[in-house]
């Protein structure tokens, strides 16, 4: 039982685009298979599943068919960005079950070019708590706007501590050639942007960008002759929190239940985890996660955040590419989790390489904090 | 102008689970429901209990009174109905039945809100037929 080790990524690919107004949303997705491909060494013939989320309610097939492909296996599994980390287990589990052989994971997203206003933008959907929410002018800022509040009147967390994480996302973004916000900030200049829903400033929001990335995934015994080192799958866990029938505790995050379960189930510890990629759609969002996940204990957060803990030549360096916050954030940033991750665990990393890298944590959170969420964890190693 | 941002903002969906509870707030009256089989007290309403599935449901007519759990004043929101209202207070309140209830806070200036603050429920006429639950402070 159980899929530690019985599968692999063996290609991965980012898109280096961030803005792409001549390219659609199924073009960056091929794009970005055939990088993913290549760096596996294996051909778009050899996929026989496929994975994606992003698209419209058919959009898996029309992807298969953009892409010519008659997979074997297909999942188009939507919680939002968590979705691609979710992907990878997916992919891991299916290859453990004999159902397909080569995952090919893919996403791609105009959302910049086409002007979604997906921070501060709302409108009405039509699940059941819609009603009881659209009325009072939920946004996905304000969505998370409300679990920062609570956690600094709970714990006391503040605005200078979140803004360090912004400021140690906008370093490592420093290091990353590929990635749109480079020049480095302060704790001063978080603060000093304007607030979009309070406290949440601009610079504690992750940025809308266009791009595409994709994932291989393989049996163990197949990744063993490709071109890359493998990285094999060790855990993985997801759940999902939402209103809980009017009582949530807002700090707590969906990471708290998939978290203890990905690394139990990959046989590891906190401690053992070199880096993490953790979703940073805001400041907010990878506080609680560490939390959740259990990193630190409920509520100090904002000191574990602090005093370089969290970035390169820290204790648990954190979103090596410069994350949400300063690399790119085209919607939905699960699978850049999972690419940076194998890079890192492969030693590609270059200047920002993580030094002995050989077990990495990523958590996807999908929807908004502050109303209903999913969390996907993924234990990789080498 | 006022008229015109109310019917702009997006009406609630009412469904056969909802009807009885925007029925209610249309009369401003505020109601949560809870199970006669195990006792919970839920919100948002629907046809069965949350924790058991049983339809064994009554309807709890609610003080009105609250506490603010927790609150946002958004400064921005492009959509129709909000943009031309910035910033408004969105919040989640905890009833004195014990439910949190994602709402508005209004009848006072954003930066008076604070967690923790008493607040009781106001209706806002949205349509001739329906009204929302939003929240003001005590007495004001
Ligand atoms: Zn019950």
């Amino acid at each position: 039982m159980g899929i530690t080790g019985k599968a692999a990524v063996v290609g991965v690919y980012e898109h280096p685009l961030r803005w792409a107004p001549h390219k659609t949303q199924y073009q960056l997705m091929a794009e970005s298979a055939r990088g993913a491909l290549e760096d596996a060494g294996l051909s778009i013939k050899d996929v026989d599943g496929l994975f994606t989320s992003g698209v419209g309610p058919m959009g898996i097939v029309a992807l298969a068919e953009h892409l010519n492909l008659n997979p074997d296996y297909l999942d188009s599994t939507s919680i939002g960005g968590s979705s691609f980390v979710a992907h990878t287990a997916h992919a891991a589990a299916a290859i453990a079950a004999g159902y397909c052989t080569v995952a090919l994971i893919v996403y791609g997203s105009t959302w910049s070019s086409d002007r979604f206003a997906i921070g501060t933008g709302g409108g009405a959907g039509s699940d059941p708590p819609d009603q009881f929410e659209a009325c009072f002018g939920p946004t996905t800022v304000g969505d998370y706007a409300l679990v920062a509040q609570r956690h600094m009147h709970e714990f006391g967390t503040t605005s200078e501590q979140l803004a360090e994480i912004a400021v140690t996302m906008r370093r490592h973004a420093s290091l990353n050639p590929f990635a749109k916000f480079r020049d480095p900030i302060t704790v001063e200049d978080v603060l000093a942007s304007r607030i979009v829903s309070s406290p949440l400033h601009l610079l504690d929001c992750c940025m809308i960008s266009d791009g595409g990335g994709a994932v291989v995934v393989t049996s163990a015994e197949r990744a063993r002759d490709l071109k890359k080192k493998p990285v094999y799958i060790l855990g993985a866990a997801e759940a999902c929190y939402h209103t809980s029938a009017g009582c949530r505790d807002l700090t707590d995050a969906a990471a708290k239940q998939s978290g203890p379960k990905a690394l139990a189930r990959a046989g590891v510890t906190h401690k053992d985890i070199d880096m993490a990629m953790i979703y940073d759609s805001f400041t907010i969002t990878v506080l609680v996660t560490l939390e959740s996940l259990g990193f630190c204990q409920k509520g100090e957060g904002g000191a574990f955040v602090q005093h370089g803990r969290i970035g390169l030549g820290g204790e648990l360096p954190i979103n090596t590419d410069g994350g949400g916050l300063s690399s790119n954030h085209p919607g939905m940033r699960g699978i850049f989790l999972v690419i940076e991750a194998t890079k890192q665990l492969r030693g590609e990393c270059g200047e920002r390489q993580v030094k002995d890298c050989r077990l990495a944590l990523c958590h996807g959170t999908g929807g908004t904090l502050g109303l209903r969420h999913s969390g996907a964890t993924l234990v990789l190693g080498v | 102008m006022a008229e015109e941002r109310k019917q702009r903002k997006p009406i609630p969906r009412v469904d056969e689970e909802s009807k009885p509870f925007w029925e209610a707030c249309a009369r401003h009256e505020l109601y949560v429901q809870k199970c006669r089989h195990c006792g919970k007290v839920f919100y948002y309403p629907r046809s069965f209990c949350p924790e058991d599935l049983t339809q064994d449901l009554e309807w709890v007519k609610c003080s009105g009174r609250g506490k603010v759990y927790t609150f946002t004043v958004t400064y921005q929101n492009q959509s129709p109905g909000f943009r031309e209202n910035l910033p408004y207070v969105m919040a989640y309140v905890e009833l004195e039945e014990g439910v949190r209830m994602l709402t508005n806070i209004v009848g006072c200036k954003p930066e008076e809100v604070r967690i923790d603050m008493p607040v009781e429920v106001a209706f806002e006429d949205v349509t001739p037929d329906l009204s929302i639950p939003v929240f003001k402070p005590v007495g004001k």
